[in-house]
């Protein structure tokens, strides 16, 4: 494989070069910095990019045309219009709420957020948390959200928050059980936690295609899951409307608000950047064994390129899904969880090590 | 006849002028007669269509109760009258008809009359707070400034027992358990379909009880019919159930015209059907656009307000009006169909007919939709007759209760339709036969279109129009349920009282009996495939 994009040539360069003009210590502090507000200015730019997309793709299915007026004929300013509204808007604190716990919610959930997208691998060369037990951190980190979720009805002091916390809250943590296990289910077979590891095993094809039946049943298994896990339709009832009239964060306004709103959409980012990197083969280029002008030509495309169009395929198909079914009762997304996909996960799980165990993965 | 039986044997009884055959029945004899009516052998009026109170006066204030048998579908309708102007009371019939629970509240809450019995007297509309009794006579208009602070709802209800020495006695219920979780809902509220209020009982998740406040769009349409002339009063009915207009309208038009004696032309019965049955398609699609929205399907909510939005635009073309269309008048319509009209709903047919199993296809089968409908909001079909849940709802739990078969008007005797009945009494039988009715009325629309006969659309009537002295009634059936007016003529150019029966009133009512034991989030799917109008339940 030919590697023409490896980002850790440029990094090594440039720590070389801040290290002969600087102690190592000042060094590493700059570029921490560096780092820290090129993920916050990623999160909000992909967050801008996923809102106007989702607008545009559930105008798709609606027969409407969407946002279409702002800034030309695409619309593309109507989403920063927005941006820019919310951040001037009034910050609004209920009387009756616990200031400390509510003011306090928005941060957890987007405080998870941003670590676990801080730990995407971006490109060969372009993960900027690494460790050897990524993955796990990953998942880790996705769970203090929840905790988020749950203050922030509580603290809230409404029984429609309340009630949305609650459902919220019993939903994302029973789904994280499903991701728990399809993400194990990978790990097995690729045998590794480290992310870069994940996507380096994958070099000589996709993890779904090496680990055929049971990957392809752990991948749907985890888009499912993944898709509660972003309480997103049909599993958005924390926020359903139509009773709750907006779940836990009936009481926020403003940017309080903007963060969990926020949060939900790079909470689907995430999901479906994880499920790349361990499905999907990160930011590995598509290669067919035996075509090599193909996988040569494929190697020309930067592996960025390659992890966001698999994202933004795997997120195009959440959103087909939102827009197309109609919510779930939670006593029936419970029933979905612990009775059929759970056990269905584990049973792919043990299938998966004794496909591992025969060596019959690719 | 069951009228004839009744003058014969009581003592006392009399015929009442007007088309309703009402017989007045004296109060000691009422209750004797109200349950030899309901269990009678041959035919047992079970299903109490109306309760309207009427102040008469120096004769007193009572209440004039029409009912109808659903196995023989003979009517017969009673009036009785208190003398006692001070302390009305009345024998409730709420034990005979579960309807009467919420019907003898707006008589209550109306004309001050306290029903013996009724386990919950509190106010249906007006505030618990209110002074008077508005569709009394003597009312004095002035006697509630606006008031700006909050109504407080009481969570106690009273119920009067007459003692055996005839004194009253008054017992105290609670409206909700000890352990209830209540939670309010409205009126402001995303799935209430307008300003309807219900405070909801739970455990954990689960419905313990549910109790609709009502009246936060009441206009007291009723009070200022009073005061109204006869053409006059037409433009209130388009705003009782903003998507039944039409027919709203073409019931009133019926009533008076059958009063006055005035017979309509050929043009103006087809042009009349026609619109009603557009209504019809219209407002179901409206239907669906809810339901699916108020499950969070956002898609399909597309589809219908497109279609829709088709039917608007034939509307405004020959009416001038989309929601509303104020098009009939008394004696005709107000004005000629636009030339293009028949080719246009023509093609609106034919593009229906294409798009149709489209929302079937994302909606009808789908596993979380059939989970979330399917044997969830059970209501009996004698729940339904006793709680007088026609239309839709009514149909879907196997009554066969369409007024354009049983009192057949306009022009459906002539033409060939089905009557729509599902057996599911669930929330997706309620679904399917709006669903099959959006076809029906095509059907019905098809065998008309092509031969609307030349002739006048208006018959040339009196400026003022006084109805003859009697008891006047009319119904017809409107997207969601019978819609009935009763008029009761004193011989003036304005009507003495002019009621109108909401289709939605017993719907909502029928929402406790049908949620108890689901879960909170059933309740948005049972209410919207209830279908009710808030405006038309408040008027």
């Amino acid at each position: 494989m030919n590697d023409y994009y490896n980002l850790e040539a440029l990094t090594s360069v440039i720590h070389a070069a801040l290290c002969g003009v600087m102690p190592e210590w000042v060094a590493l502090t700059i570029e921490c910095v560096i780092v820290g507000v090129i993920i916050i200015l990623l999160y909000a730019v992909l967050a801008v990019i996923m809102i106007y997309m989702e607008r545009k793709v559930c105008a798709a299915f609606q027969c409407r045309i969407g946002p279409n007026r702002v800034g030309g004929k695409g619309g593309l300013l109507q989403v920063p219009a927005d941006v820019l509204k919310i951040l001037i808007k009034e910050i609004f604190t209920p009387a009756h709420v616990d200031k400390f716990l509510y003011s306090l919610a928005p941060y957890l959930v987007i405080l998870a957020s941003v670590f676990t997208f801080s730990c995407l691998p971006w490109n060969n060369g372009g993960l900027i948390l690494h460790m050897n037990i990524g993955i796990f951190f990953v998942l880790a980190a996705s769970s203090i959200g929840v905790l988020g979720i749950l203050l922030a009805g509580w603290s809230s002091d409404s029984k429609y928050t309340l009630m949305g916390a609650m459902r919220s809250g019993a939903m994302i943590i029973s789904y994280e059980l499903s991701i728990g296990i399809s993400v194990l289910t990978m790990v097995v077979m690729a045998g590794t936690m480290d992310i870069h590891e994940l996507v380096m095993g994958q070099a000589d094809g996709w993890n779904i295609f090496k680990g055929h039946i049971p990957a392809i049943l752990a991948f749907i298994i985890y888009l499912i899951a993944g898709n509660a896990e972003a309480n997103r339709g049909p599993f958005d009832l924390a926020e359903a409307e139509q009773e709750l009239t907006a779940g836990y964060h009936t009481e926020y306004s403003g940017m309080h608000f903007g963060f969990f709103y926020l949060a939900e959409y790079m909470n689907l980012f995430i999901t479906a950047g994880i499920a790349t990197t361990i499905f999907l083969g990160g930011w590995m280029p598509l290669h067919v064994p035996g075509l090599d002008g193909f996988n040569a030509v494929m190697d020309y495309i930067p592996g960025i390129v390659w992890f966001l169009g698999k994202t933004f395929l795997v997120i195009f198909l959440l959103m087909w899904i939102r827009w197309t079914y109609p919510r779930l009762r939670i006593d029936q997304i419970l029933t979905l969880e612990w009775k059929y996909l759970m056990p269905s996960a584990l049973v792919v799980l043990v299938l998966m090590t004794f496909c591992t165990l025969m060596g019959w993965t690719f | 006849m069951k009228r004839d039986e009744i003058i014969k044997t009581i003592e006392g009884a009399e015929l009442c002028p007007g088309n309703a055959g009402v017989v007045k029945v004296p109060l000691s004899q009422f209750r004797k007669v109200a349950e030899g009516l309901r269990y009678d052998k041959e035919s047992p009026m079970d299903f109490l269509r109306e309760v309207v109170g009427v102040d008469w006066g120096e004769e007193g204030l009572g209440a004039v109760y029409f009912m109808e048998s659903t196995v023989t579908g003979e009517t017969a309708a009673l009036k009785v009258v208190s003398d006692d102007r001070e302390t009305a009371l009345l024998p409730t019939v709420s034990d005979l008809w579960k309807t009467a629970l919420i019907k003898e509240r707006e008589a209550y809450d109306f004309l001050g009359i306290r029903f013996t019995g009724h386990p919950d007297m509190r106010r249906l509309f007006l505030r618990e707070d209110w002074i008077g009794w508005p569709l009394r006579k003597d009312y004095d208009m002035k006697s509630n400034p606006l008031r700006l602070d909050n109504e407080i709802n009481a969570d106690i209800t009273r119920e009067y027992r007459l003692r055996k020495d005839g004194t009253l006695e008054g017992i105290d219920h609670p409206i909700f358990g000890e352990n209830d979780f209540v939670v309010n809902m409205g009126p402001q509220h995303p799935s209430t379909h307008g300003a309807l209020r219900m405070r909801i009982g739970l455990d954990g998740e689960v419905i313990t009880k549910v109790d609709p406040i009502l009246g936060y769009i009441h206009r007291g349409i009723e009070k200022m019919n009073e005061s109204l002339t006869y053409p006059q009063t037409l433009g209130m009915t388009d705003r009782l159930d903003y998507l039944s207009a039409h027919q709203s309208r073409h019931a009133l038009c019926m009533c008076i015209e059958k009063a006055a004696g005035i017979e309509v032309t050929e043009r103006v019965k087809y042009i009349r059907t026609i619109m009603d049955e557009l209504q019809r398609i219209d407002s179901h699609l409206l239907f669906y656009s809810c339901l699916v929205l108020d499950m969070g399907a956002m898609t399909p909510f597309f589809y219908g307000f497109r279609e829709r939005e088709m039917i608007l635009d034939i509307f405004e073309e020959t009416t001038g009006g989309r929601l509303i269309q104020h098009y009939n008048l008394i004696g005709g319509v107000q004005d000629d169909i636009h030339p293009t009209f028949c080719q246009k709903v023509k093609e609106f047919i034919a593009h229906l007919r294409k798009v149709i199993p489209d929302y079937h296809r994302i909606f009808t089968g789908n596993v979380i939709a059939d989970t979330r409908l399917k044997g969830v909001g059970m209501l009996s079909k004698e729940d339904a007759i006793s709680l007088g849940c026609t239309g839709g709802t009514g149909r879907a739990s196997g009554w066969a209760n369409d007024v354009r078969k049983r009192h057949t008007y306009g022009l459906y005797d002539k033409i060939d339709f089905k009557q729509i009945t599902y057996d599911g009494c669930d929330s997706f039988s309620r679904y399917m036969v709006r669903m099959d009715e959006i076809m029906e009325s095509c059907r019905i629309i098809e065998q008309l279109i092509d031969n609307i006969p030349e002739g006048e659309y208006h018959v040339k009537t009196k400026p003022i129009i006084k109805l003859p002295e009697g008891i006047w009634t009319s119904a017809v059936e409107t997207s969601r349920g019978e819609f009935g007016v009763m008029i009761e003529s004193h011989g003036d150019k304005t009507p003495y009282r002019m009621h109108f029966r909401s289709t939605g009133l017993p719907l909502v009512q029928a929402m406790d009996t049908m949620c108890r034991g689901w879960k909170f989030a059933d309740l948005i799917a049972i209410g919207a495939s209830a279908d009710f109008v808030i405006p038309d339940i408040d008027r």
